[in-house]
């Protein structure tokens, strides 16, 4: 845990302007960042020697439907000398975009690119953001809360008058 | 001046040496792949979508179908990280229990692996071998849940059932007489000169590349870095077996070989140690809301019907909060990340799979390679598709 509050600490001390909110939970620690900053904070994260968040676990989307921002893109990196996880959240409204990481983490690219398809949230300068999972002339983005799950027209259906 | 020009192919989606339905748009020069596209999403079932409609016991079989080589692996990850949320501690037993099939998974998942990538490379006979030892470990499975593959046999908070009869004894058969069975694949393979001569500087990804790429398990490992989640972050007992961890050099096919080889014995002396270690008492947590009654009390007491009633009508509530829990599975870091709105049903669940995430380093190791070496390459990988396209 004390390494935990180095991380917390550092990161307080280098951008007390971008961390909006810290929240422990069962041993896990999450940091709001201010959209804006993700790259920079990410990129501090992963080079300074006393940290060295290198590995991107994970990336992912969560729909708040009924907040406001409605999105939350989530980051769960991973320190392989250190053997520390840290989580990162940005607030996302509908329709704005993000930075993208893939700069910070080439397995960003992967990742983002799945965030596109199923949340619909785009990633500034991204590479090549297009659909991973679905078909690519797939309409509406799946693990939205207010994707239709039932009653979708049949595959005979589409595009008939 | 004769003019030339690239060509542009499709291997898969249905190509053998594909191991499923990955599909890869190549770019040739010749025989040389200049240009490498995977493009994914054919075996894509929405399962993070299924799993936000069902209750947290009933996510546990949607799970198994992920990696379906090594469904316990994606049980154990999913409900350690529902133990995790719900902040409960399962009894000794169980995590022995877990460990000892969690590793006979590993081995059950390396020997469908070394099968086919032998296979694809063309060494045949392998096959049949790797697939005999599978066999006993599917008895095996077939035993403590009645299903030789989609098992769900591990429950949140505890298991199924405790153990059954004579299965000691079968996994004892099973431990004493592995060691030897790999010394027969190695013999067929790692002196081979065929075997080394496609495998060998194939496929070379450096360490650095590897981790910004996030390659994790034996393909990492196989690069020089010696990270092992059941090292560096224990979950169940790990803590308490003796056991090393593989370790390359190169980064190549032929270190991928050997560190999956390494891991097969390793896992099995970990079985060994939790075999002889296992500790008696009850296998699953007290608490009537998340492990039903035995059915016997439920017949003669009016609380225990209450309990099962609701458990199986509803389910529990799980604390309002989001976890992340990552196990190592065959293939690399297997995680979960489930956000909880305080209901019945998690709000989110996503899946780290391993496989999708290695999977994306291909082009890196393929392009400038010769067409046969991508094959060597994706078998060395160990990509299952349920796992990637979800």
């Amino acid at each position: 845990m004390a390494e935990e509050s180095l991380t917390i600490s550092k990161l307080k001390e280098r951008f007390p302007d971008s961390m909006l909110e810290v929240a422990h939970f069962r041993g896990e620690t999450t940091v709001y960042v201010r959209k804006g900053d993700i790259v920079k904070v990410c990129r501090f994260l992963r080079d300074d020697p006393e940290l060295q968040y290198n590995f991107l676990s994970d990336l992912c989307g969560v729909d708040r439907l009924g907040l406001e921002p409605r999105f939350e893109v989530v980051y769960n990196l991973y320190s392989i000398p250190y053997a520390q996880r840290i989580r990162l959240k940005v607030k996302v409204s509908e329709g704005e975009e993000v930075d993208t990481v893939t700069g910070v983490w080439g397995t960003a690219n992967w990742h983002e690119r799945e965030v596109y398809d199923l949340f619909g949230i785009r990633f500034l300068g991204h590479p090549d953001l297009c659909r991973i999972l679905m078909p690519e002339d797939w309409e509406g983005h799946p693990l939205r809360k207010d994707y239709p799950v039932q009653d979708m027209p049949k595959w005979w259906e589409v595009g008939k008058p | 001046m004769i003019q030339t020009r690239t060509m542009v192919i499709n291997m898969g989606p249905q190509h053998p040496s594909t191991h499923g339905v990955l599909r890869l748009v190549l770019e040739l020069d010749g025989e040389v792949a200049v240009k490498c596209t995977p493009v994914i999403g054919y075996l894509h079932t929405g399962m993070e979508k299924i799993a936000e409609a069902k209750r947290y016991q009933q996510v546990i079989p949607i799970t198994d179908r992920m990696d379906y080589l090594a469904p316990m692996s994606n049980n154990l990850a999913y409900i350690l990280a529902v133990e995790k949320l719900l902040g409960i501690e399962v009894p000794e037993r169980t995590k022995y229990i877990r460990v000892l099939l969690a590793e006979l998974t590993r081995i059950k998942s390396h020997l469908v692996w070394l099968g086919t990538h032998a296979m694809d490379i063309g060494a045949m006979s392998v096959f049949l071998y790797c697939f005999r030892e599978r066999e006993k470990v599917l008895d095996i499975y077939e035993m403590v849940s009645g299903a030789r593959m989609m098992s769900s046999y591990f429950r949140i908070g505890g298991l199924r059932e405790d153990l059954p009869e004579g299965f000691e004894k079968k996994v004892w058969e099973f431990v004493e007489e592995f060691p030897s069975r790999v010394d027969e694949y190695e013999d067929m393979l790692t002196r081979n000169r065929l075997w080394t001569q496609r495998t060998k500087g194939i496929g070379v990804i450096k360490a650095e590349e590897a981790i910004d790429l996030g390659l994790s398990g034996p393909n990492l490992r196989a690069c020089g870095v010696p990270w092992d989640v059941r090292k560096s972050n224990p979950y169940l007992d790990y803590e308490k077996f003796d056991f090393q961890i593989s370790l390359g050099k190169n980064g190549d096919v032929y270190d991928r070989y050997l560190c999956r080889i390494f891991e097969m014995r390793q896992s099995n002396e970990i079985v060994r140690q939790a075999l002889e270690g296992m500790p008696g008492g009850p296998i699953n947590v007290n608490d009537p809301k998340i492990i039903p009654p035995p059915k016997k009390l439920v017949r003669r007491d009016m609380e225990a019907l209450i309990h099962h009633f609701l458990l199986y009508s509803q389910g529990f509530n799980a604390p309002e909060g989001e976890v992340y829990q990552a196990i190592e599975a065959p293939k690399g870091e297997l995680g979960f990340y489930i956000v909880s709105d305080g209901t019945n049903k998690p709000y989110r669940v996503k899946v780290r799979p391993p496989s999708f995430v290695n999977l994306q380093s291909l082009p890196k190791m393929v392009e400038g390679r010769l067409v046969a070496d991508v094959v060597a390459v994706i078998g060395s990988i160990d990509i299952v598709l349920g796992e990637i396209d979800r």
